[in-house]
């Protein structure tokens, strides 16, 4: 499954560590919510980076106490039509300041980039390879924005206001 | 009108671009049906009996003449030359090609009109009083803040992929007419002790296999905070709202199961938490949605124009103004209600050619707007008194000056099993043959106001949970069977019909509905008391009797 960040396929740093499996001493690893719940603050403390799948059905607050410490959080979206992972973007990156990077995984498709973009995510485990390849190309295709998210996109209404403004300056 | 700028007329060319890729696509093989399902139904694309049906916005059921012109293309050019109006404001058109579809959407963009999340798990269409800015005492244009919502619903990044489906209704008058009350947010705009403008907000209404009515979540939200409110409310639905069964999903479900203190009080959790900022509606953004509503230049004329005092001899043009014709909130202007419910017809249809005659009309009799109620009639809302006996004329020309508005032939059906692949059973034959049995229009007008609503299966498409006498098509060994609910209603004392008996087979449904009206007829206490009212006061047992005695 390829890996988008910055809009290109790269290689993914992370291992996914399966539940039991032996982590390595160092080196990036992605392991399960349990997983890390058991002994979250050994684990955040590891050497090498570490990275927490986190269940839609999960309530963030389990999380909070250890984001400043974790590198990544992969968010699940185990179906197209599932959108809880959405709300727990956003509330990550502007709610609780997650500045890590925040991963889509699970059935992702092109459809849904611009969606992720705007609630947060910054890396993209994609189902489809020419999904994938057409990243760059996707995430371009809206230029215009209703609602105000974390992402920094100005918004259609602030635009206007801005028109007005700059209108009036210039009577 | 709401005119778009350059950025709402953008964004919905770059949807229309979209999905034509998403069209190409699936047309390719690259998509499977099942993946390309999700994608269609966001942009209002069904797979019915026969053939794709295609749902386009009229987003509070405001129209320039120049949109329904396009509407009547489209009805001409892509699909057998009609459309259907439905009970949310949107027109639906059952025919359409798949490969023709993304020229279509092209096609209604160039005028700003979009079939954005008209299906789908989203929010869809923000609906309204028809009679929005023009009804006498309503407290203010609520369709500035319907659009204020659809912008702000409009492919919302974070609340695409909700449960289920989300509606949102906005009413600013005593009278509702949006029916909010059963809707998934309902918002009944009025002002507080300060004057200052905000919402009743009600929550988790709506029809379907477990109907409920909306319960009040707030009194008095502020119109400032009207966006962060809906987005705390959003929020809690979409991580709490039960994704594991179908109908349990809607946010009426999450609202019973919580109890709405409960849920309430998550929702205010949720939004003391957000940093509601951003989304906070300052008064000049307000005016700057404001300010792109255009409103007529109403000329100043005589409450009784003379042309309507000679016209007031020609009795049929008389029972048509009584019946159809409205109370305007400016002297000498009138609102009118055009029928799409002539005898034999199906409820809320139009053709191709009567909408592109209605867009004239609406051109030279009415500042150039059009209405669409969920009703699903058509309204002119801005017509002077003096035109009236010549508008009359033309509305009759094309068949759509039917008096009969808000009785019992101003029937409204879902489509039925003509079309849908949900249905159970016919609605449009039942419909068509009321309108023939009650064709009389003196029978019609004896009887008084009385709203029959006819759904195909019990998603309740067309409402008839809420009809004063409700008519739902159910699947019995094979054959189509009907279960008869008396006194429901949809508007400000919104409530549910009560089952009267057995369900009946097809052919006898219409018998049934005559021996009800004769039954109200016999029972009401006095001429002014309306059938609803009769049934409030006396309980469904005499019609029950009546109606199965003899069966």
């Amino acid at each position: 499954m390829p890996l988008v960040k910055n809009a290109k396929i790269v290689s993914d740093l992370f291992v996914h560590v399966v539940d039991g499996a032996e982590l390595p001493g160092d080196g990036a690893v992605l392991i399960s919510a349990a997983r890390f719940l058991e002994d979250p603050e050994t684990l955040s403390k590891r050497a090498g980076k570490t990275g927490v799948i986190w269940p839609n059905n999960r309530d963030l607050d389990d999380l909070v106490p250890y984001l400043d410490r974790l590198a990544a959080v992969a968010l699940v979206f185990p179906s197209f039509r599932d959108g809880r992972a959405y709300s727990q973007a956003r509330l990550l990156r502007e709610r609780h300041g997650f500045e890590g990077e925040l991963r889509a995984t699970g059935q992702v498709l092109r459809d849904q980039f611009v969606f992720m973009l705007r609630a947060g995510f910054d890396a993209f485990e994609v189902k489809k390879e020419s999904d994938a390849e057409a990243f760059a190309s996707t995430a371009r295709r809206y230029s215009v924005f209703y609602q105000p998210t974390g992402d920094g996109r100005v918004t259609a209404l602030n635009r206007r206001m801005q028109l007005r403004h700059s209108e009036s300056a210039g009577q | 009108m709401y005119a778009y700028d350059e950025l709402d007329r953008t964004l919905i060319n770059e949807r229309v671009s979209e999905f034509r890729d998403q069209v190409k696509r699936r047309l390719s093989g690259e998509l499977t049906e099942d993946e390309f399902k999700m994608l269609r139904l966001q942009n209002g694309v069904y797979l019915q009996l026969h053939a794709y049906m295609f749902r386009v916005a009229i987003p509070y059921g405001t129209l320039s003449t120049k949109q329904l012109r396009a509407l009547a293309h489209v009805a001409r050019r892509y699909d057998r030359g009609y459309g259907h109006f439905t009970t949310r404001q949107n027109i639906q058109y059952n025919w359409i090609k798949l490969a023709e579809l993304p020229d279509a959407l092209e096609y209604l963009a160039g005028v700003g009109i979009h079939a954005m999340q008209t299906s789908g798990n989203n929010t869809r269409n923000v609906t309204s009083d028809q009679w929005a800015g023009v009804a006498p005492g309503e407290v203010e244009d609520p369709r500035i803040w319907s659009e204020i919502l659809r912008q702000y619903t409009t492919l919302h990044p974070e609340f695409s992929f909700l449960p289920r489906k989300f509606k949102f209704a906005i009413t600013a008058s005593d009278h509702d007419r949006a029916a909010i009350k059963i809707h998934d947010i309902g918002l009944r705009l009025h002002k507080n002790a300060d004057g200052e403008t905000g919402f009743e907000v009600l929550v988790g209404g709506g029809l379907g296999r477990t109907p409920f009515i909306g319960k009040t979540i707030k009194p008095f939200v502020h119109g400032r905070d009207l966006l962060s409110y809906v987005e705390a409310i959003l929020r809690v639905y979409n991580q709490y709202g039960r994704r594991d069964n179908i109908y349990k999903a809607r946010i009426k479900i999450l609202v019973h199961e919580l109890g709405i203190e409960k849920f309430a009080k998550e929702v205010d959790e949720e939004w003391k938490l957000m940093d509601a900022s951003a989304l906070t509606l300052d008064h000049a953004v307000v005016e700057e949605i404001r300010s792109r509503f255009s409103y007529p230049a109403y000329e100043k004329l005589p409450h009784m124009p003379d042309e309507l005092k000679e016209a007031a001899h020609d009795p049929k043009f008389e029972a048509w103004r009584k019946n159809s014709v409205f109370p305007h909130k400016v002297q000498g202007y009138s609102i009118v209600t055009l029928s799409l419910k002539p005898v034999g017809g199906p409820p809320g249809d139009a053709t191709a050619d009567q909408m592109d005659a209605i867009a004239d009309l609406a051109q030279k009799y009415s500042f150039g707007e059009i209405r669409v109620g969920h009703e699903q009639n058509l309204v002119l809302p801005h017509v002077a008194k003096r035109d009236l006996p010549v508008l009359w004329k033309a509305l009759d020309r094309i068949g759509v000056a039917t008096p009969n508005i808000n009785l019992v032939t101003d029937i409204i059906a879902c489509p039925g099993l003509d079309y849908c692949s949900l249905a159970n059973a016919r609605s449009i034959p039942i419909a068509q043959e009321l309108t023939r049995r009650f064709a009389n229009h003196e029978t019609a007008n004896l009887i008084g106001r009385l709203h029959i609503n006819i759904s195909g299966c019990i998603n309740a498409c067309g409402h008839h949970h809420v009809g004063h006498i409700g008519i739902l098509g159910v699947e019995k060994n094979g054959e189509e069977f009907y279960q008869i609910t008396i006194g429901g209603r949809a508007d400000e004392n919104a409530q549910m019909g009560t089952l009267i008996g057995p369900s009946v087979p097809y052919a006898e449904v219409a018998d049934v509905i005559e021996d009800i009206v004769e039954a109200y007829l016999a029972l009401r206490d006095r001429p002014e008391e309306l059938f609803v009212d009769t049934v409030k006061r006396l309980g469904v047992e005499p019609f029950k009797e009546r109606v199965y005695a003899t069966r």
